[in-house]
């Protein structure tokens, strides 16, 4: 379970860029975050693995508050909780296996993690994984051989190697094309099922979020706006959420 | 706020306004040095055919050649181990120093501000500041080549690793990795090439600038052109630059190859 409470955050004084943010989420749920540019979005995404210091507030991941983690706590909620990125953030010039290993560094110590020592045992695990991500002809590939669907793909594979409780995804598919993107999705939704995850996925395309959520939160100018099943997104919500009307934001 | 036309045509003519300053500046530093322009252009072809004469290589300036080449070798070693030496400890100040591994703003202040004056002193002033502590030997020819491919090579790193690393890092910074195996997984094997790239190019250029050094040190290939230079054997200086510039293309060659491999 995690549970949001009353996030805040300001880059600049004066200039909230959350406000009072609260939600829950439950084990097994896709959630997608949906609202204009420069909502917020991201700055949720990377509150909730403390990329990001927010200002003020409490994210509870199975009762334990990762916003008063020392260092070496905080290393510990990291490794429980994946992330996935636009630009896939792989070492480009290493092999995909070696790429979805890194996932483990979290659990290794230093010296080990610095040398890139695995057991028999992650690698085993990375190769199963690479098969569920349809990729294990590609072990040995570099990753900068590879597709941009395919990289997304290795990126799952090196959150999912963590025995993530969490998966962040900031934009998974804003690089890809229609197919990959729904290849990558659909992936997503399948493992959210499986391990029980907790997906979150800011996300753009509105169609994608209501085919693939089970959850949506709707983000405004750093307020949460929506918070329901999927099914209940209507189009008056989506006309708040996006309205660009200003003479009902001085009110 | 400013219209886009409004705004193009002010940078029309803010480029106008400054192609006149340069062309001002032009006129009256040659009517101060009272350069005159067309004899410094016509002096040119003069100077080559001079240097085609007088340092033309003689069939007499072969004997010259295994001397040569032993000091060509030495200078090349030299140039070499400076560069290596001085990678080495830029890479290790980069990562101190750079926005997204260094350790706080203070740091990376001083990182900048040392590597700023390293490269900002001429390499000349360099090997006169070292002769006075280490006299004329390889040691202060290396120590100069050293000195100035530190300035060089901090900054060029922190720039690589700034615009490269920056992302890899954050993706294993957020997968609960610690610092140490962020740098070694993450940012060493994606900035490598790079750095390689910059590795070879600063070897080219010390092989060039060792020889200066050398006529300033008494060392390598710059002290024998010094010498025959100094005793009108014009035709072993000659044979001596023809070697130089062979190497420097050898060497600009073989690490295009070696670029091309591992880009
Ligand atoms: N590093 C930063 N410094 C200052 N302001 C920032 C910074 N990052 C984000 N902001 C501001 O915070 C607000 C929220 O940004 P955020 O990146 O979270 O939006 P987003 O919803 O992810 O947008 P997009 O859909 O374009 O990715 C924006 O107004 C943005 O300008
Ligand atoms: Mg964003």
């Amino acid at each position: 379970m995690l549970e949001v409470k009353n996030l805040q955050k300001s880059y600049e004084k004066d200039k909230p860029a959350l406000t009072d943010i609260s939600f829950n989420i439950k084990p097994g749920t896709f959630v997608a975050i949906i609202g204009p540019s420069g909502a917020g979005k991201t700055t949720i995404l990377r509150s909730l693995n403390q990329l990001i210091k927010d200002d003020d507030g409490q994210i509870i991941l199975d009762g334990k508050d990762i916003r008063t983690a020392n260092k070496e706590q905080l290393r510990k909620f990291r490794r429980q909780i994946g992330m996935v990125f636009q630009n896939y953030n792989l070492v480009e010039r290493l092999t995909v296996i070696e790429n979805v290993l890194h996932g483990r560094l979290g659990y290794k110590s230093t010296l080990a993690g610095v040398f890139g020592k695995y057991t028999q045992e992650e690698k085993e695990e990375a190769m199963s994984l690479l098969k569920k991500v349809g990729l294990e002809n590609f072990a040995l590939k570099r990753c900068s051989e590879l597709s941009g669907g395919q990289k997304q793909r290795v990126g799952i594979a090196r959150s999912l190697i963590q025995h993530p409780k969490v998966i962040l995804c900031d934009e998974p598919i804003a690089s890809l094309d229609p197919a990959s993107a729904q290849n990558v999705m659909e992936l997503l939704k399948r493992l959210t099922d499986e391990y029980n995850l907790i997906c979150i996925a800011n996300l753009h395309q509105i169609n994608m979020a209501k085919k693939y959520a089970d959850q949506i939160i709707g983000i405004r100018k750093g307020h949460l706006v929506f918070d329901e099943d999927a099914d209940l997104l209507s189009e008056d919500i989506l006309r708040t959420l996006y309205d660009q009307d200003i003479t009902k934001e001085l009110e | 706020m400013q219209s886009p036309t409004n705004f193009l045509k002010h940078k029309g003519w803010h480029q106008t306004a400054i192609i006149a300053i340069i062309g001002g500046i032009y006129v009256f530093a040659s009517w101060i040095l009272s350069f005159d322009n067309l004899a410094g252009f016509t002096a040119i072809p003069r100077a080559f055919a001079w240097l085609g004469v007088n340092f033309k290589p003689t069939s007499s300036s072969m004997e010259f050649l295994p001397k040569i080449w032993q000091k060509l070798i030495q200078t090349v070693l030299l140039a070499i181990s400076s560069t290596v030496v001085a990678s080495a400890i830029s890479i290790f100040i980069a990562l101190l120093g750079s926005k997204v591994t260094g350790i706080n703003g203070t740091v990376q202040t001083i990182v900048r501000g040392i590597a700023s004056f390293f490269r900002n002193i001429p390499l000349v002033a360099w090997s006169m500041i070292l002769l006075f502590s280490f006299k004329q030997s390889d040691f202060t020819g290396f120590l100069a080549l050293l000195l100035l491919s530190i300035g060089y090579l901090i900054r060029a790193f922190m720039e690589i690793i700034e615009d490269e690393a920056s992302e890899t890092m954050l993706a294993l910074k957020a997968t609960g990795a610690s610092y140490f195996q962020v740098i070694f997984q993450a940012v060493l094997p994606q900035i490598l090439p790079s750095i390689l790239s910059w590795i070879l190019y600063t070897i080219e250029n010390n092989v060039r600038d060792a020889t200066l050094v050398g006529i300033l040190t008494g060392t390598g290939i710059g002290f024998i052109f010094d010498v025959y230079f100094k005793s009108f054997r014009y035709d072993a200086a000659g044979m001596t630059v023809l070697a130089i510039i062979i190497v420097v293309i050898a060497l600009e060659t073989i690490s295009n190859q070696i670029r091309r491999v591992i880009l």
